[in-house]
């Protein structure tokens, strides 16, 4: 960690910690994963922006069905191509880590389901969730009949004012009860 | 001047402000209406003394709000860049203000007290930084969290905890009573408590002898019996039987505050019950596990998240229908009677190998007596869960509920084993008893015969001085105990390395390399590798501990051997889940069974102290050896204390306050305030209830859909 401690420097770190949930040590090693990413004529690792493929060759992410908009969420790139600075790496752990709170996590959570990018999951933000967990072969997939009676039970549990929606405040009430979340919605390098 | 001078704070204040208005969800005080045009870095110096107290208070406000914003801008859901921004802004006008803010003399004090909370903070987080260093097997255990997902990691954190919880009892036996006796206590050799019997002396150092806890091993700290019952050791004036005491009491302490604080914990973060008014959301935005990494696993999850989806939709329309309820309630009856039946077989079979091995002690030696009690144990720990699981098939139950009914009976089992070993133990510890009166009887002869029958009150014969290996010793019955339980816990220890040797790796070779030249596909068919058995780890672990705490007040050295136990188990199993097992196909979990396991180590933890508590508070401690020999009880070393180390006024409030007439009416308030807190939790409940449906009725009677937060604002 020699080198690489030297080219980040202190005043910087110290203020990554300040606005991050990652300790001193994770910052460091996301330094070096990220640097590992890039190219060689690529030195700058502070300034550099990534292309999405690139990032997901990470094996953290590789698996992930989610790791598309994953990419696109906390991307700050202005063509939305989900390319990631180190800063936008930084954010994406940070919101992933083990002592970011409930509220950071639902709010990522809930930009990652949006697909349209629309600030509500409507039907069809749900029913390309549900494909994305279901796999991408078809016998795992489900039918058309029984993807109906889903969306129409999610509906019911969460979708408080009726409206055929959930908005982020009700998809935070509900994941707020549940126990499973934070321990799952996690990614550690 | 000083009117006019006082707008830049405010200026900042207001230019700032702007800035974020748009991006905070709140916003502190209006800006006054001034110059906005002005300089902003006007490096003028705002002097205390030309600000009123109330323009002051206004500016300390100010600089506290920028304070919170700092604190509070990890938690925003902002990119980096934008967080950057608001920081340094925040940090210079704090800077630049804070230090204006102390009054004349007040203002070194005020500088002083804000550097020294910003090094705290440093340190804070520093501290923390180190202390998350410290976590062992971090790597290992996320390692496994992305290959099998973190219901199989979760018995490795579970097993991590323990370890922590086992080095602490470590500390504390092996600081508080072996060390002191060892260093400060009379050596090895001097009376006759810990010196081994002339008879027993040449075969002290055998191997056979050593590994079965005799010879050397038995006459050493390792063990209750080589203490001494002076009062006080060493140029400390150590109370060394107090010292042991209060370990022994200590631990069992510990152990139940650090169980309760951690279910305590487990039940704050998930929540209020609400098991299934949210399922189907649940399955949905929670069922993903980030931390897989391994392309198999996921595979495997999609396959369990698209089970569990059809099943939840399946059960949704199948719940009104109910027909055969008769049959399915008689096949439970049914089922239950069974594994009752075989819980009282397998009771029986322990209790009557233990005695017949009773019968036969003086045929087979130790070492084969053991072997029989706890291969029997080990056997019906094993193929009891196999019919169990059997029998299971006849329940016909959702597949957690099963997996918790299965738990409950495994449970049982070994709860059933453990105390019918106790059980044979009391019989023999009775039996020692008896053999002890006998010594003690023929004692009085042999010290007798060594004066030629000469007894006399004022006998100025010299002392006879007798080697301590030659005296007569009694059967100390604590050792005894304190050996078993070593026994049982390191025949346990080989049998599951040995289950886990052959069970899990041996199976994988086979299945590897048979599959070249075999019939079928052993891997995808009969056979396959093993998954790794999640709830049969951790029922073990948590019954290994139930023993470890039974007999740490007999065997000193127990903690340590489990501190080693675990440190070993922690590798091996480590290497042998990536090595040998594939990951499962139903994928539990773990955060539902967590406070499950909790409460289990928590029952186990009070019926293990149990039999310790009996043993020490009716039996009498053997007259001869280890820290309270020659008591009448073993806490009466504690009334000792309370005379001689104490003032005499000390010992009256206490025996004032152990007044049955003063612990009854107090154990009745106790009483009395659990059911008040019970009955205030569950009217809060009714409460809750009621005011989610208020809610729901109340949004739905509006018209346009309730905008609730301004949150976004933020995401837009």
């Amino acid at each position: 960690m020699g080198t690489t401690a030297s080219q980040l420097g202190k005043d910087l770190l110290s203020e990554y910690q300040e606005l991050t949930f990652l300790t001193k040590q994770e910052i460091l090693l996301a330094y070096k994963r990220f640097s590992e990413l890039l190219g060689k004529d690529e030195k700058d690792v502070l300034h550099e922006r990534v292309p999405m493929d690139r990032i997901l060759t990470l094996p953290e992410l590789k698996s992930n069905p989610f790791r598309k908009r994953i990419c696109y969420v906390f991307s700050t790139s202005d063509s939305k191509n989900g390319s990631l600075t180190f800063e936008d790496f930084l954010d994406l752990l940070s919101a992933f880590s083990d002592s970011a709170t409930m509220e950071i996590k639902s709010h990522y959570a809930f930009r990652i389901f949006d697909f349209d990018d629309d600030g509500t999951l409507d039907c069809g933000d749900l029913e390309k969730l549900v494909n994305c967990l279901t796999g991408e072969t078809d016998e795992t997939k489900l039918t058309a009949e029984e993807m109906r009676q889903l969306i129409s039970n999610i509906l019911e549990e969460s979708d408080i004012d009726k409206d055929g929606t959930v908005n982020l405040s009700e998809f935070q009430h509900v994941i707020s009860r549940s126990p499973d979340f934070v321990s799952s919605f996690k990614i550690v390098l | 001047r000083g009117m006019r001078r006082c707008s830049p704070k405010y200026k900042v204040v207001g230019k700032v402000q702007g800035h974020l208005t748009h991006l905070l969800c709140h916003s502190p005080e209006p800006s006054e209406e001034d110059d906005i045009d002005e300089e902003v870095d006007e490096e003028e110096e705002v002097r205390p003394e030309s600000l009123s107290s109330e323009e002051l208070e206004k500016l300390k406000e100010a600089v506290d709000e920028r304070k919170k914003l700092i604190q509070a801008l990890r938690g925003k859901p902002w990119p980096i860049k934008k967080k950057c921004v608001i920081l340094r802004e925040s940090q210079e006008f704090v800077e630049k203000y804070e230090g204006a803010l102390g009054k004349g003399k007040g203002r070194k004090l005020y500088a002083y007290k804000v550097l020294m909370s910003k090094k705290w903070m440093k340190f804070q987080r520093d501290f923390e930084n180190f202390k998350t260093a410290c976590i062992p097997w971090e790597m290992k255990i996320k390692e496994i969290e992305s290959h099998f997902g973190s219901s199989v990691a979760s018995y490795f954190i579970f097993l991590r905890w323990m370890y922590g919880i086992n080095m602490i009892l470590f500390c504390l036996t092996f600081g508080l009573v072996m060390v002191p006796e060892a260093l400060m206590g009379r050596p090895y050799g001097t009376i006759p408590r810990k010196t081994v019997p002339r008879a027993e002396a040449t075969s002290a150092m055998d191997f056979a002898v050593l590994w079965d806890f005799g010879g050397y091993a038995q006459y050493s700290v390792l063990f209750y019996g080589y203490y001494n019952n002076q009062r006080a050791v060493g140029w400390l004036k150590f109370r060394m039987p107090l010292s042991y005491f209060l370990v022994g009491v200590g631990t069992v302490a510990y152990s139940y505050m650090v169980v309760i604080r951690t279910m305590a914990r487990n039940a704050n973060e998930s929540g209020v019950g609400d098991d299934n008014s949210f399922n189907f959301n649940w399955r949905m935005f929670t069922s993903w596990d980030y931390l897989i990494g391994n392309p198999e696993t996921a595979d495997n999850k999609f396959a369990s998240i698209t089970t569990s989806f059809k099943e939840a939709i399946l059960e949704e329309q199948e719940s009104q229908k109910d027909d055969n309820i008769h049959l399915t309630r008689f096949l439970r009856v049914l089922a239950n009677f069974l594994v009752l039946c075989c819980l009282a077989g397998s009771g029986y079979l322990i209790y009557f190998v233990v005695r017949r091995s009773q019968k036969f002690s003086q045929r087979d030696s130790n070492i084969e007596k053991e072997i029989h009690v706890n291969m029997v144990m080990s056997l019906l720990g094993m193929f009891c869960p196999m019919l169990f699981d059997v029998i299971s098939a006849l329940e016909n139950y959702h597949p957690r509920v099963a997996l918790q009914w299965q738990l409950g009976r495994i449970f049982a089992l070994f709860l059933g084993n453990l105390y019918t070993f106790i059980i044979a133990l009391m019989d023999e510890i009775n039996l020692k008893r008896e053999e002890e009166n006998i010594i003690k009887f023929n004692i009085t002869v042999w010290e007798a015969s060594l004066f030629n029958g000469t007894v006399s009150v004022n006998s100025t014969a010299p002392p006879v001085t007798i080697e301590p290996a030659d005296v007569p010793r009694g059967p100390c019955w604590e050792t005894m105990v304190g050996q078993e339980f070593v026994r049982l816990i390191i025949s346990d220890t080989m049998t599951t390395y040995i289950t886990l040797l052959i069970g899990d790796f041996l199976r994988a070779v086979l299945v590897r390399f048979l599959n070249y030249c075999w019939c079928w596909d052993l891997e995808a068919g009969f056979p396959s590798y093993s998954e790794f058995d999640v709830s049969g780890n951790v029922l073990g672990l948590i019954f290994n501990q139930g023993m470890i705490w039974m007999g740490a007040f007999y065997a000193p050295c127990l903690p340590a051997l489990n501190v080693l136990r675990l440190h070993v188990s922690m590798y091996l199993q480590c290497w042998a889940v990536m090595c040998c097992n594939v990951p499962q196909e139903r994928v539990f979990k773990a955060s539902g069974s967590n406070n499950f396991y909790m409460a289990m180590l928590l029952v186990i933890l009070f019926l293990s102290t149990l039999p310790a508590i009996y043993t020490i508070v009716t039996i009498p401690p053997s007259f001869d050896c280890g820290p309270f020999s020659g008591k009448q009880r073993m806490f009466d070393v504690i009334q000792e204390t309370l005379e001689s180390d104490f003032p005499a006024w000390f010992g009256k409030v206490f025996s004032y306050a152990s007044n049955p007439g003063l612990v009854l009416p107090f154990m009745l308030l106790m009483v009395l305030a659990i059911y008040y807190l019970q009955s205030t939790s569950k009217s809060y409940k009714e409460a809750n209830m009621e005011l989610k449906k208020k809610l729901q009725t109340v949004v739905q009677n509006m018209f346009p859909p309730l905008v609730q937060q301004s949150c976004f604002n933020v995401y837009f």
